[in-house]
């Protein structure tokens, strides 16, 4: 870098979850200059929502694992960084210049380096009904729990993964148990997950907690369906009742909630538009972004930690976080590099435990069939209201990546940019092209990923700084 | 539409404020998420998607899918990432001119 190099702080991170949070606190403490950008008005992400003001009566419904946020919080609180709640980021690129929104005033600043600590979203759940009100994400049902103290009173969770038994197991705590628990993972699912055994055994604290929560389920009485297959939601002007297949019989049950989940992925839509590399894993069956062990992108300047990087849940996000802002502190000169050697290896160690009970979730817990592929007549996306049919249709007419498909249908253009449809669209078209999922690739996210009025645009305070490439944005 | 809420508050809220929320009053918790809020109140649907006319309501609660958006001083924002103040005035999201687009 050259002297006239300016920048206003050596670290950005973008996202206050545990991966960002922990990150900060660790550049602090390295003496980094941290700029810490949330979109959401109170720190802790999603997985930690709101744990600055949680009540002891929602703590106690939370649990215990919920709760381990407040060390986070109160570690970052003690340190030395600035921190903007509301800044929605809507620009950012290689060489580390982001631009976002505060309440609507636009900003722009640079730093050295830049974490992305974005986390996940829940995978889209692509089934007929889903776009009916009163149809939501499972992880919104935990949302507003967390941060609301609202609970829904006559709902149904289906789909499959460890979140499932938490989110009930809370809502039985809250005095309002699920109707049911409609879940897709099969007999077969946990018998070929038992290769990742020992993976498992080294994470046994989650299999413990998962073990624990079914129990709590089963004392409250919550009925489970296992293997249920041919999910449809059903409901005039909203959400009346959920439809499923189960051993055979066809299963109806009336609810005014229908909550889904399966599994959570990347939330790669930053790192895409800052044209990061991204490859497809075939085990979790979605894109992560190219990182190395250090959190380090395919851009220098650019790291990436946390389950934004691949799904690794909030301890491992905050460990991942840590090693991240070691090597970025040495990158700066502000640490050398056996001191941050050492510093790292007991959370690389740590962070292998906190994996080791992946591989074998991911095969117990499938994404269903029926997501993964759905019927023709279900809509992919939500937005623009394209099907999986016309997917199919648009790749039987040469379509064969999902950029084209916009050209075809609109899929991914509507307002939430392919974040609930983007996996669905480039597995549909590999799918009926035979391609991989490599070579299929996934939408091009450009910038602003976040919708923007001319006027924050005009806002942006120094114009030569930003101007030219803010003209830019298409 | 307001109905009876398919969701309760654990305790329930203080310091209630008047929020219009497509022609209608309502009492809502000040500083309280207003998608959540909303929902809380008994309000179904949030807005009619473009195509289809179709109902739609928060979806995800993070600020992700853009289907609990509604329209506020003119502005198209996510009722999920606004909190509850004093006299906001919210409308409801209808396709353009009542009518679906052309496709």
């Amino acid at each position: 870098m050259s002297a006239n190099d300016r920048r206003d702080f050596d670290l950005a991170i973008i996202g206050a979850g545990p991966a960002g949070m922990a990150a900060a606190a660790q550049a602090a403490s390295a003496g980094l200059s941290v700029l810490l950008l949330d979109e959401q008005a109170r720190l802790g992400g999603q997985i930690y929502r709101d744990i600055e003001r949680t009540s002891e009566q929602r703590g106690r419904i939370l649990g215990k694992d919920y709760l381990a946020g407040r060390a986070l919080v109160d570690d970052l609180v003690k340190s030395s960084i600035t921190y903007v709640p509301q800044a929605s980021v809507w620009q950012a690129d290689q060489d580390g210049h982001l631009c976002y929104t505060v309440e609507g005033l636009a900003t722009q600043t640079k730093a050295h380096r830049v974490l992305l600590a974005t986390g996940a979203l829940e995978r889209p759940v692509p089934i007929p009904g889903w776009t009916l009100p009163g149809v939501m994400m499972a992880g919104a049902g935990q949302i507003l729990l967390k941060q609301s103290g609202l609970v829904a009173k006559r709902a149904v969770i289906a789909g499959s993964g460890p979140l499932i038994y938490l989110i009930a197991a809370q809502m039985v705590r809250a005095g309002n148990p699920p109707l049911a628990l409609i879940e897709t993972q099969t007999a077969a699912d946990f018998w070929q997950a038992q290769h990742h055994l020992a993976g498992a055994l080294r994470g046994w604290r989650y299999l413990i907690k998962g073990l624990g929560l079914i129990g709590e389920l089963r004392r409250a009485g919550v009925k489970r369906y296992r293997g249920a297959s041919d999910l449809q939601a059903e409901g005039q002007e909203r959400a009346e009742a959920l439809r499923f297949s189960h051993r055979g019989k066809q299963q109806w049950l009336a609810c005014e909630t229908i909550f889904l989940h399966m599994g959570v992925v990347p939330n790669t839509q930053l790192s895409r538009a800052m044209n990061l590399d991204h490859y497809w894993s075939a085990a979790q069956h979605c894109f992560h972004p190219k990182t190395d062990g250090w959190g380090r992108s395919s851009a220098a300047a650019i790291f990436i930690a946390g389950d934004g990087a691949g799904i690794a849940g909030a301890k491992g996000a905050e460990l991942a976080g840590r090693i991240a802002a070691l090597r970025i502190a040495a990158d700066l000169g502000r640490l050398d590099e056996a001191t941050m050697a050492q510093s790292a290896t007991p959370l690389h160690r740590e962070l292998a435990r906190e994996r080791a009970a992946r591989p074998f979730l991911d095969r117990a817990y499938p994404a269903s069939s029926q997501v993964l592929a759905p019927d023709d007549a279900t809509m992919v996306c939500r937005c623009e209201e394209v099907s999986a049919g016309d997917i199919r249709r648009y790749a039987a007419m040469g379509c064969d990546g999902p950029n084209q498909a916009k050209a075809f249908g609109r899929a991914g253009m509507g307002p939430c940019q392919g974040r609930y449809c983007g996996l669905t669209v480039s597995m549909l078209l590999a799918s009926v092209n035979q391609r991989s999922l490599d070579e299929t690739g996934y939408f091009r996210i450009r910038p602003p990923i976040k919708p923007l009025t001319l006027g924050e645009i005009a806002q942006l305070d120094d114009p030569d700084a930003g101007a030219k490439e803010v003209m830019d944005l298409g | 539409m307001k109905t009876a809420s398919p969701f309760e508050y654990l305790a329930q809220p203080t310091n209630l404020v008047a929020v219009r929320f497509d022609g209608q009053t309502y009492q809502l918790p000040k500083g309280e998420n207003l998608a959540a809020a909303l929902l809380a109140a008994g309000v179904r649907s949030t807005r009619e998607n473009p195509g289809s006319n179709a109902p739609r309501a928060a979806f995800c609660m993070m600020g992700a899918c853009y289907e609990c958006r509604v329209r506020i001083d003119g502005a198209s924002v996510q009722a999920c990432m606004i909190q509850v103040r004093d006299g906001l005035v919210v409308e409801k999201m209808q396709p353009i001119g009542g009518q679906s687009y052309e496709r």
